[in-house]
This record gives C-alpha cells, structure tokens and sequence, in this order.
C-alpha cells in the first residue's frame, strides 16, 4: 500500500517535472503592424519569425511562444501592449519595440515588473548611458554609434572638409546628425550648414535650393521615405556628382533601397550591418530571409534575428530557466557571438552592444542595387574613441549640441 | 535672388500640385456639402494603381488614366452606397467618410505593402532646365503644367457649357435646380466621381515626385483642406489661389523658418478666417 502510494507520488512528481520541461518561454514581440512604420515593423517580425523557424520553435530543449503585439507607433498604445503581454501573457522575455519613443514609454514599465527586453532597433542613445537600466540590453546601435566613427572617417579618409547635414527634425535625426558632427570637427572637419525638415516634409525641394553650394559633401540622416525624396530631388536639382552624399543607417537601409533607382548610387553609409557582407553566417542568413520573403534583410530584420540570437545563447547559458530572472539576465548581459549575421557582437557595462561598423557604398550588382562594404571598424562602441566618463559628461546628443560653431 | 526665384519656382509646383487635390475637393463641397475625408485615400489609391500600371509595362500617360478612373469608379461606389443616403447630415458624412479613410489606408497596406515607392516618370520628365546657377527639374514643370490644363478645362466646362450651368445651379441653390428639372443625383455623383478622378491624378503625378506610401493620404489632406477653406469652399478660383498661396507659404516657411513651418502654413490661414470667414472667394 505504501508502495503503490510511494509510486503514484513518483509519478505525479515525475509528471509535473516533465510539464515544467515542455512549459513553453513565452516572448513577446512588440512591433509596429499599422501607420507610417508598418514596413520596417514587418521586416522586424520576419526576422524574428525566420529564427524561430530556424530553430524549430525550440530554445534549449523548451518550446517558444510568441506573442507579437502592434505597438501602433505611438507610447501609450505600446505601453498598453507591454501590459497585456507581461499581465495576461505572462511573458517572460519581451523584444521590441521599433521606435524610441515607445521604448521610452515601456522601459520603465518593464523595469517595475522585472521583465528583461532586448531592444532590436530603438535608437536612443541615453537608454543605454545615463538612462541605461539592467533590464534593457540592445543589440542594435544606438543613433549615433554609427556615425561618430563615420565622421572621423569622412574627415580623415574621405578628406573632406566643409559638410552640410540635413536630417528628420526628431531626436533620431538630432542623435545621429551630433554624433558625426563631433568626430568629424575633432577630426578637423567643419560643419557649416545644418538643415531640419520637420518630420513627413513631402517636398525636400526648398532645403536642397537652400544647401550651400561651396561644400564637400552632405550628410543627410533620415529614417523612411525622406531618403527617397532626397536622393531623387537632389539629382534633379542637378547636385548629384557635384557634392558627395554621406547616410546615416537608416536612410539608404535595403528596405529602402530596393524602392531606389539610380539616383542612389555612390552614396556612402555607415551601420552595423550590410546584407551584402561576404561572411559565412550572413550568406546564410540573407539566402534563407530572401528564400522566406524575397527580399533582402535590412536594419530591422537583422536587429530581430539578432535578437534571436542573444535569447538563445543565454537560456543555454542558464540551462532553459529563464524564470530566474537575476541569473537569466546575467547571462544575457555576458553573451558573445562570434558570428553574428552583422559580425562579432557583445554587449559593453550598459547592455550596450559593441559591434562592427561597416562604411558601405551603394552600388549596382546583377540589376539591384546593394550597400558594399568598404570599409570595417572593428569593435565599434557607443563611446566611439572618447573616454567614457567623459563621454557621459557631456550634455545628451541633441539638435543643440555640439552647437555649429562654422555656420 | 537665385534662392528666391528657385523658392517660387518650387512653391509655385508645389501649389500646382495641390490645387489638383484641392480643386476636387472644394468641388464635392460646394455641390453636396460633404467633408470629405476620403479625399486623401483616393489620391493614394490613385498612386497605387498608377504604379500597378507602370509595373505591368504600362506607359505613365497611361497610368495616370487608369489610376483615375478606377479611383473613380470607386468614388461613385461610395456615394451611390452609402453618402447618398446621408444626405444632408453632416456628421454622418464625415465620420462615413473618415471611416472608408481608415479602410482604405488598410488595403493600401494589405494589396502594395508598406514600402514607399516612387512612380518611375519618363526620360523627357526627368532633369532639369539650368539657366546659370538656377535650376528648374522638368518634372515640376509637368505638375504646373497638368495643373493648369485642368483648371483651363474646369474653368471652360462650368462657365461655358450646359453641364457647366446646371453644375453651378446645383451648387447655388439645390431645391430650385431640382424645380427646373435637373437631376441632382446624377449631378452630384458625377461630380463626386469626377473629384475622386482629379484626386487620383494628383496621387499618380504626385507619385513620381513625393513617391507613394502608406500615411501619404492623411499627410496631404489638412493642405488640401487649408487650401479649400482659405479659398472659400465650393470656388474654383479659390482652390486655384488658395492653393498657390499654400505653395509658396508653405515653401517659403519651411526655407526659412523651418522650425515654424506649421505656423507660417497655419497663422496666414486664421488671418483670413478672421476677415473673411468664408475664405478668399466663399460666399456667405
């Protein structure tokens, strides 16, 4: 009797254990479905969509579930989304989601429920300097990442000396227009002109009649459908060729350039990723996001994947049990991928990923055009080459600051 | 002096563009009192559908075509089914309207996806004429150009046709054209398809100047409707000088204040509300 009580006891126990291993990781994905970002927030969730498939759905031995969320492009909606997920979901993990602005609104939130997020494309540089929390690790870079290295590289490589900027008048665009104005006035170039089209601006025809014809080059940093209005109007005003055309991550992304024609090439980026890198990992990689949907992988697809990428090297770090919270979130914290789609990634003291930064050009191969990589900058920090704390001393990156001291 | 002839020179297309989106608009108001907030849907839908075309190996002339019939055809759809119901309740209207707003802007998304496009336009249209240090892209050129063929049309067919007169008694005074036995209805429907047709114009022309993407349609509509109210609603001449005003205010703002661009598009339009609350040319 005792026995059969004994044994029914094991097998319950035995049961439960067996429940608890196929218990699923729940993720929850919060992405933009609907409004002006629903492009972007699409090649975010097929990215995300095409790791998962890739790992048969399954995460050190736990199966995945994933919940994707529109977070509507706007805070408030978002932070309800980050509520169901975390409330009715129970999620255990969240990513996303795209823009900083929702970032903002839901970090905080996710900070008071403990709930560890990875961020595959919210920009913000402060989310992880003075804002940074241990919560919010990003494996994207921030605004200025990029172009802080590609300041110093226009300066001294490029050798130019006098640039113009013009970029979305909203904090993105202020972050990424600061930080290559910085490395390009400490590498010895001037800024002598910077120009703010506000945000959804149709016509970029009155900024380019005013851009000052005795410059170098410009340097424009925008975020959507105003890289494609730019180029084509620019070459209708008869600039192109005459003044070269410096992009920040964003603007010449393959989810735009694929809508681009001619008017696009020759122009010279900077991100951490370009989907026509010749490593192994990322051959892989676009080959199977072109066979899954026919296009190439740009800056949020490759932000998502990475994502994917992080989750799973931590739960195997921690053997699958992302419940506990504290050493789940160090394992995230201590991940190092050698061979990320975009190169080696970690991530610094801030959940800050370090990363190659790649300078590409945009140039015509077998009919479509593609960012080539020309140049690598191994490493790549938020801080750039300035010493951290003095970094962080200096006020935020902004439309301010570094204040134009040649215009 | 260069700048501000290149300024003009872009505020002037710029209008132009917008009185085609405008002059449509201020049409179906003045004839049915409708606020139509449909009106940017069409001009994007138009856009879609005249990038189909060109995709499918369809030449721009005929694109613009296609795009604005089809768009057309969907306008008298909207009306026949649902606003000639409500005629006469404002509200109704409005909120009916704004409601095929969103869904439109929803099958745009689900049929063309959200990349932005750019209508590819002819060699001829491309580049620009220089004259010394000034430039003038032809494709601007163009839009002025579509912009006042139609207004000469427009103008021509309401003042100097039979159709033009019953149009301008429909839009005075409803119950006396109906006495003398005009058909208000197919008037009226006429004229709403024909405003959702000028608005697909715009979108295709618009198309391979600002390129096609989700979000345009709620982009463009204040301006249309600034230009509509500034003008007066219901006049023509109103859209046409509402709308090359808004151009070149709108223009000119942002080159020179690009951080107050909304009030020097804004400010000038209350002004004129507060002299003539009708608009420029609006009757009371």
């Amino acid at each position: 009797m005792i026995l059969r009580v004994f044994a029914l006891g094991v097998a319950l126990l035995l049961m439960t254990s067996t429940a608890a291993a196929q218990e699923p990781i729940r993720v929850g994905f919060i992405t933009d479905l609907t409004g002006p970002l629903a492009q972007p927030g699409k090649e975010m969730e097929n990215g995300i969509r095409l790791f998962l498939a890739e790992h048969k759905n399954t995460l050190s031995g736990r199966p995945v579930e994933l919940t994707v969320l529109d977070g509507g492009s706007s805070p408030a909606v978002a932070l309800t989304k980050a509520r169901e997920l975390v409330e009715q979901r129970k999620v255990h993990v969240i990513i996303g989601p795209l823009p900083a602005f929702e970032a903002y609104a839901i970090v905080p939130y996710l900070n008071e429920k403990r709930i560890p997020s990875l961020s595959p494309s919210a920009a913000a540089d402060d989310l992880t300097q003075r804002k940074a929390t241990q919560f919010f690790v990003r494996v994207a870079s921030t605004s200025s990442q990029p172009t802080q290295p590609f300041g110093t590289y226009a300066a001294k490589t490029l050798g130019y000396k006098k640039v113009a900027t013009i970029a979305d008048d909203f904090a993105f665009g202020h972050e990424v227009v600061a930080g290559f104005h910085k490395a390009f006035e400490d590498a010895g170039g001037q800024i002598v002109q910077k120009l703010w089209p506000p945000l959804g601006t149709k016509d970029q025809g009155p900024f380019i009649a005013r851009l000052r014809k005795d410059i170098d080059a410009v340097f424009i940093g925008f975020a959507g459908v105003a890289a494609l209005r730019f180029l084509k109007q620019f070459e209708e005003a008869g600039l192109k060729g005459k003044i070269a055309v410096l992009a920040n991550q964003t603007a010449v992304d393959e989810a735009l350039l694929r809508s681009m024609g001619d008017e696009a090439l020759g122009v010279i980026s900077t991100m951490h990723y370009s989907a026509a890198l010749e490593t192994p990992a990322n051959r892989k990689f676009v080959a199977a996001y072109r066979k899954g949907f026919g296009t190439d992988p740009g800056y949020y697809s490759v932000g998502a994947y990475t994502a994917g990428l992080f989750l799973k090297q931590a739960l195997e770090q921690v053997g699958g049990k992302v419940e506990n919270t504290d050493n789940f979130l160090k394992a995230l914290r201590s991940v190092a991928i050698a061979d990320a789609p975009g190169g080696p990634i970690r991530l610094d003291k801030y959940g800050q990923a370090v990363h190659n930064i790649y300078i590409r050009r945009v140039e015509k191969r077998d009919g479509r055009l593609q960012n080539t990589v020309i140049h690598t900058i191994e490493n790549g920090s938020q801080f750039w080459t300035y010493p951290e704390a003095e970094f962080l001393k200096q006020p935020v990156y902004s439309r301010d600051y570094p204040p134009c001291r040649f215009c | 002096m260069e700048f501000w002839i290149i300024q003009t020179f872009n505020g002037v297309s710029y209008g132009a563009l917008l009185f085609l989106l405008a002059g449509g608009l201020t049409l179906i108001f003045g004839m049915m009192r409708i606020v139509n907030m449909t009106h940017g849907s069409y001009y994007l839908l138009g856009g879609y559908v005249g990038l189909t075309v060109i995709w499918q190996g369809g030449h721009f002339v005929l694109a613009i075509l296609v795009g604005a019939l089809a768009i057309a055809v969907v306008g008298i759809g909207e009306y026949n089914a649902f606003l000639k119901r409500l005629a006469g309740q404002e509200l109704g209207q409005v909120l009916t309207t704004m409601g095929f707003a969103l869904i439109f802007q929803d099958l745009g998304l689900v049929i063309w996806g959200g990349d932005p496009y750019t209508i590819p336009v002819p060699a001829v249209l491309s580049g620009s004429y220089t004259i010394g240090q000034l430039y003038f892209p032809v494709y601007r050129i163009f839009i002025a150009v579509v912009a006042v063929a139609i207004a000469v049309i427009l103008w021509l067919v309401l003042e100097r046709t039979r159709l033009g007169a019953m149009i301008r008694a429909t839009v005075d005074d409803v119950e006396m054209a109906r006495g003398v036995g005009i058909n208000v209805p197919l008037i009226s429907m006429g004229v709403f398809a024909f405003g959702a047709f000028l608005a697909s114009v715009a979108g295709v022309v618009a198309g391979g100047f600002v390129g096609v993407y989700p979000g345009a349609d709620f982009e463009i509509l204040p301006y249309a409707f600034v230009v509509v109210i500034v003008g007066g609603m219901g006049s023509l001449k109103g859209a046409l000088i509402g709308a090359l005003m808004v151009g070149l205010l709108d223009n000119f703002g942002k080159a020179l204040f690009p951080e107050l661009s909304y009030f020097t598009l804004f400010a000038p339009m209350a002004a004129i509300l507060a002299i003539r609350p009708t608009g420029l040319f609006g009757r009371t």
